[in-house]
């Protein structure tokens, strides 16, 4: 199959509004004969959901939580990036585009990158007629901050919750909806299964999990909201739930799978603490418009107390290295600095995997109770979780994987490889590029499902006659079948390891040889490693309980499945690009002074992958990418 | 850091059935552990001997997605103040302690498996009325809407209500005032939520009361127990545009929401 990416003619700022105008329309009257499933109920898939049955079509949606409030977008925190310029400090579209593609490090697709910026400023006139409560200034104008790398203030922002009040107001739209009669909402329902009819995507096989029955659901088009894979590494800040396996399932009927090796890792994470640790928790970035990071100069002073270390003795590494930026140079640049530092023995606190993170000259200037305003609740957090004040001494904090830009391969209009399966926000490839910018995962989630998909899911739906495939067809039979197989098969191995124990072992070894820094002899030794792990597993898996009650070891289990399988996808994809570039950084690809060296003459495409029913010979098919806007340049914060 | 060494009550039950108390030992406990990660190393233990490991909500572990539900020695999320349970760390207990481990009680929260409860009557609440109704497309720009600081303030206040469920839990009467009134709260100080002020006040208050929670005898015990300290101002706000309500709706009618599409 080749890929065709649709990218509208004309120049970049206008190919958006020239596709809205030359986009089919359906009818009202018609519309309501179609079914369109949402599969996630996060900022892209509850925002989806209700703008789609404003429209006048039938929706069903489904979560795995018992609430679509808490799809883990509610966990985000710094905030929404839009091209306001409510701050007159010279903001516009074409800037935000710009840092954007940019900050991608040239690894994402121009025109959806500038339709996302188009949009941005949709958004937040939609948060805020929903009664988001964004923060204001004394006139009762919206406050903004800058964050994370950009140098015009145009986050918009609620405390350090902001993706919990964008998704309470995604959430609002949603159950307007759900009692209007438009949506009908399925939680505690996890994905199975798409199934495929006649090379379409017309429905998918859920698991209710509370009853454990196993059903089919048809419908006219698929939508995937489902989240990004970071936890393939088992410890990284995604929600213990989130999972891989709604669009390895859709991979594996067809969908490709974009980039899979773009990672992103988080500067600002609370460190490891022990072996019994679950889930690393982030602290919002915005932390370090105030807070000054820094290690011992020397090894003397490791085991010390912060206090006892004389300034004259501390290397502010990022304000040294980076002296435009500081210590709010972008993401994979902060966090491999920090490693660095970890890596020559400097690191602080138990295990010397951390950084300081201090205050203290911000508290002399502004007070801790300004300070306390800015980020109260994450200094709550933080002591929560370690014992320790911030207050009073500085953060320990290190990096840990976050996001994923890569995802299923979409075209402009969001559809898959997969006919009819449109794929949103974090689950799809194309905005990052291999680096998300700060507070640009909201603005991408709510963009696709408030705004993109209402006007790019009609013209695939006018090619297709509403209802005309039922869960009767032979093809649900046999996709419900796969599924309780797929479900039996993994309570009846009753083998002597723990679910978890597997995802622990196979987390360790992705994060050690594909995380932060990745090369060929690691590689090479996690991809035979992987399916020798994955062997194990459906031979020495111990899955309690039965498949007829509420069983989350069998949730987990099937999820760790699916972990099992992407994670050789993941290091084929780090192993295929021979180039250092956001997120993926190839140690033998770098500069002397040790920054991410891109190789744009080779591999300025993205690779999509393709699944051939061998998991080690997945195809690669490459889609080109032009940069007509913003030109080719190495990505500099110095 | 220490190790502890602790007995746990943890109440089973399967969906339908009675259920009862199992003592099970939690040995050799990281102090640095959170509260979750401690029934983790217990389930993992339980299986590891052929037994079944304990059902629980859970799923950011940061204390924001409202997923987790204990109640820990009598209280809902536990001993520690503005905590949710998975945020809540074992440096908290001490060495030999008994711990008594239930789900979130009430009538209106039946328990799916031991410490799992469904708590969709929260959902039903809020499609009762907790939204503005503006189409996607439909707004005006943001900063058209002006609000005062002091105003968007309060308002994040309420809203910062994680939907977990421990004030209903906390309650003798598992009242679920201090939610509806947070939710109802926050879009009816604002002025995008004015319009449907009326009809969204009595459309959640009477499906708070069809859920079959209970009524709200002042005991404040909701504020004590909730992880985001919401204030039961917001219940003496919601009295108060209820009253409001339904004697405009007495005396000059309130439109209800049509029901399956307008």
């Amino acid at each position: 199959m080749s890929l065709d990416s649709k990218i509208p003619s004309g120049p970049m700022a206008l190919k958006w509004s020239k596709h809205k105008q030359d986009s089919k329309l359906i009818n009202p009257k018609n519309k309501r004969k179609y079914t369109v499933i949402v599969v996630g109920s996060g900022l892209a898939g509850s925002s989806a959901a209700a703008t789609l049955s404003e429209l006048g079509y039938q929706v069903k949606c489904f979560c795995f939580q018992d609430s679509p409030r808490r799809a883990h977008s509610i966990a985000a925190q710094g905030g929404i990036n839009a091209a306001k310029n409510y701050q007159n400090d010279g903001d516009s579209v074409h800037r935000l585009f710009y840092d954007t593609v940019k900050g991608g490090d040239f690894r994402a697709r121009e025109s959806n990158v500038h339709r996302l910026a188009e949009e941005s400023v949709n958004i937040i006139d939609q948060c805020a007629a929903q009664g988001v409560p964004f923060a204001r200034e004394y006139g009762g104008g919206l406050a903004n901050r800058s964050f994370g790398g950009a140098q015009v203030s145009r986050t918009f922002y609620a405390r350090g919750q902001t993706g919990q009040q964008l998704l309470l107001g995604a959430y609002s739209a949603l159950n307007k909806e759900v009692a209007r009669g438009g949506v009908e909402m399925h939680t505690r329902s996890e994905m199975l299964e798409v199934v495929v009819v006649d090379g379409h995507a017309k429905g998918i096989v859920t698991r209710d999990l509370t009853t454990g029955k196993i059903e089919a659901h048809a419908g006219d088009t698929v939508l995937l909201c489902t989240g990004g894979y970071g936890n393939v590494f088992y410890l990284s800040t995604n929600a213990m739930g989130c999972n891989v396996t709604a669009t390895w399932r859709a991979h594996r009927k067809g969908a490709y799978f974009a980039n899979p090796c773009y990672t992103q890792i988080h500067p600002t994470c609370i460190p490891v603490s022990g072996d019994y640790q679950s889930k690393l928790t982030l602290m919002s970035e915005s932390l370090r418009n105030d807070g000054r990071i820094w290690v011992p100069k020397n090894n003397k002073d490791i085991g010390k107390a912060a206090s006892q270390i004389p300034e004259a003795d501390r290397d502010y590494f990022l304000e040294r290295k980076y002296p435009s930026f500081g210590n709010l140079a972008p993401r994979d640049i902060s966090s491999r600095a920090a490693k660095e530092a970890c890596d020559a023995g400097l690191g602080v606190g138990p295990g010397g995997r951390g950084v300081y993170l201090d205050f203290a000259e911000a508290i002399g200037q502004f007070g801790q109770k300004t300070i306390a305003e800015r980020y109260g609740n994450l200094f709550e957090m933080y002591e929560k979780i370690t014992g320790e004040s911030g207050y009073k001494q500085p953060m320990r904090i290190y990096p840990a994987v976050h996001y994923t830009m890569g995802g299923l391969w979409v075209d402009y209009n969001l559809m898959s490889s997969l006919p009819g399966l449109h794929v949103l926000g974090e689950a799809n490839f194309s905005d990052h590029g291999a680096n998300r910018l700060g507070a640009s995962a909201l603005m991408q989630g709510l963009a696709d499902g408030y705004f993109v998909i209402p006007t790019t899911v009609a013209p695939y739906l006018v090619t297709q006659t509403p209802g005309s495939v039922t869960t009767e067809h032979p093809e649900f039979q046999k996709a419900l079948e796969d599924a309780r197989g797929r479900t039996n098969r993994l309570l009846n191995v009753k083998g002597k390891r723990s679910v978890d124990s597997f995802h622990r072992e196979l987390g360790l070894l992705v994060w050690d040889k594909c995380g932060m820094a990745r090369d060929k002899a690691g590689l090479s030794e996690a991809l035979r490693r992987i399916p020798e792990l994955r062997e194990e597993f459906w031979s020495n898996v111990n899955v309690t309980g039965s498949g007829s009650t509420a069983n989350p070891e069998l949730e987990k289990a099937g999820r760790v499945a699916d972990f099992m399988e992407f994670a050789e996808l993941l290091c084929y994809d780090a192993m295929d690009r021979k180039e250092s570039c956001g997120g993926h950084f190839r140690t033998e690809h770098q500069y002397p002074d040790g920054e991410a060296k891109r190789d744009d003459e080779n591999y300025c495409y993205a690779a999509a992958w393709e699944y051939t029913g061998d998991l080690s010979k997945p195809k690669l098919n490459k889609e080109q990418l032009t940069f007509e806007e913003v030109h080719l340049s190495v990505r500099s914060y110095k | 850091m220490s190790l502890l060494n602790l007995q746990l009550k943890v109440w089973r039950q399967n969906q339908g059935q009675p259920g009862h108390f199992q003592d099970i030992k939690a040995s050799q406990i990281p102090d640095h552990a959170s509260f979750l990660e401690m029934m983790d190393i217990v389930n993992e233990r339980l299986i590891k001997d052929g037994g079944d490991p304990v059902a629980f909500d859970h799923d950011c572990r940061e204390g924001i997605c409202g997923m987790c539900s204990m109640t820990i020695n009598g209280i809902a999320h536990g001993p520690e103040k503005a905590t949710t349970t998975c945020q809540l760390h074992m440096r908290k207990f001490r060495d030999g302690d008994t711990i008594w481990v239930e789900p979130f009680r009430a009538r209106a929260f039946p328990v799916v498996k031991d410490l799992m409860v469904d708590r969709g009557a929260f959902d039903r609440i809020q499609q009762a009325g907790g939204f503005v109704t503006v189409r996607t497309g439909a707004a005006p720009d943001a900063n058209s809407i002006l609000i005062g600081k002091e105003v968007a303030d309060a308002a994040m206040d309420a809203a910062a209500c994680i939907g977990c469920g421990a004030c209903v839990a906390s309650c003798k009467n598992a009242s679920a005032m201090l939610f509806v009134s947070a939710k109802a709260g926050q879009l009816n100080s604002l002025p995008q939520g004015q319009p449907e002020k009326d009809r969204r006040t009595l459309g959640m208050v009477r499906q708070m009361d069809k859920e079959g929670f209970g009524n709200c005898t002042n005991q404040y015990e909701c504020e004590a127990a909730c992880p985001k300290e919401i204030s039961v101002r917001w219940i003496t706000k919601l009295n108060r545009d209820y009253a409001l309500a339904s004697a405009k709706e007495a005396f000059v009618g309130v439109q209800e929401r049509a029901e399956g599409g307008d």
